[in-house]
């Protein structure tokens, strides 16, 4: 039914790296619930290049430190 | 789970339920007589207007429960609302098409009124289930 998304992230890396933040943390940081932070991270659902740029300014990374794009679907 | 998931399946239960109401109440009125002779426009439109007040009553009492969470729409909800909203209305055209074909067929009113609100129903659980689905599986 989901549709397979090639981007991968490393969120959940960054969000422990950066002081344990938390999913709702982030949410708040970013403007979207907490629900939809969880679907990211899982790979359900793929932000848009503005929120994804959102999340990278919030660990203060590149884009491509969160996010990656795999050939393999 | 967020505001807008949970008026997913408020909106899919409230449908379903009202409708087993009113199909239970028309059907047992008929005994057995022909079913375009029960009287339905008053259940009809009393479950209706039921539909309305219990949503927006649940409605009120999730955003109660949880006030935080209330205002809080994102983008993924509004994308899951347009996909299920989406696949939601060609039932509603369905209806409506089936309806005019009834109507110039001249059929009895109580067969197209029904099949009318029958569109409606079936487009809040199919449009519903769809944000339900795309809530938890992706879209």
């Amino acid at each position: 039914m989901a549709k397979k998304t090639r981007i991968t992230n490393n969120i959940r890396a960054l969000r422990f790296g950066n002081g344990e933040m938390t999913q709702a943390d982030l949410a708040d940081r970013i403007g979207v619930t907490r629900q939809t932070v969880i679907a990211i991270e899982q790979g359900r659902y793929s932000p848009s290049l503005e929120m994804a740029f959102a999340i990278a300014h919030v660990f203060d990374v590149p884009l491509e430190e969160v996010f990656q794009y795999s050939d393999e679907a | 789970m967020s505001f807008k998931e949970k008026s997913a399946w408020i909106m899919a239960v409230i449908a379903a339920v009202v409708y087993f109401i009113y199909l239970s109440s028309v059907l047992g009125r008929a005994d057995g007589m022909p079913l375009t002779e029960v009287a339905y426009v008053a259940t009809l439109l009393w479950t209706i207007g039921l539909m309305i007040v219990a949503s927006i009553v649940m409605h009120i009492m999730v955003a109660i429960a949880a006030p935080a969470e209330a205002d809080k729409q994102d983008q993924r909800d509004k994308e899951i609302h347009r996909y299920g909203e989406y696949i939601g209305q060609w039932l509603v055209v369905a209806g409506a098409l089936a309806a005019m074909l009834m109507s110039l067929a001249e059929i009895q009113h109580f067969w197209i009124a029904n099949t009318i609100y029958l569109a409606f129903v079936l487009s809040t659980l199919i449009g519903s289930g769809a944000k339900i689905v795309a809530y938890r599986r992706g879209f």
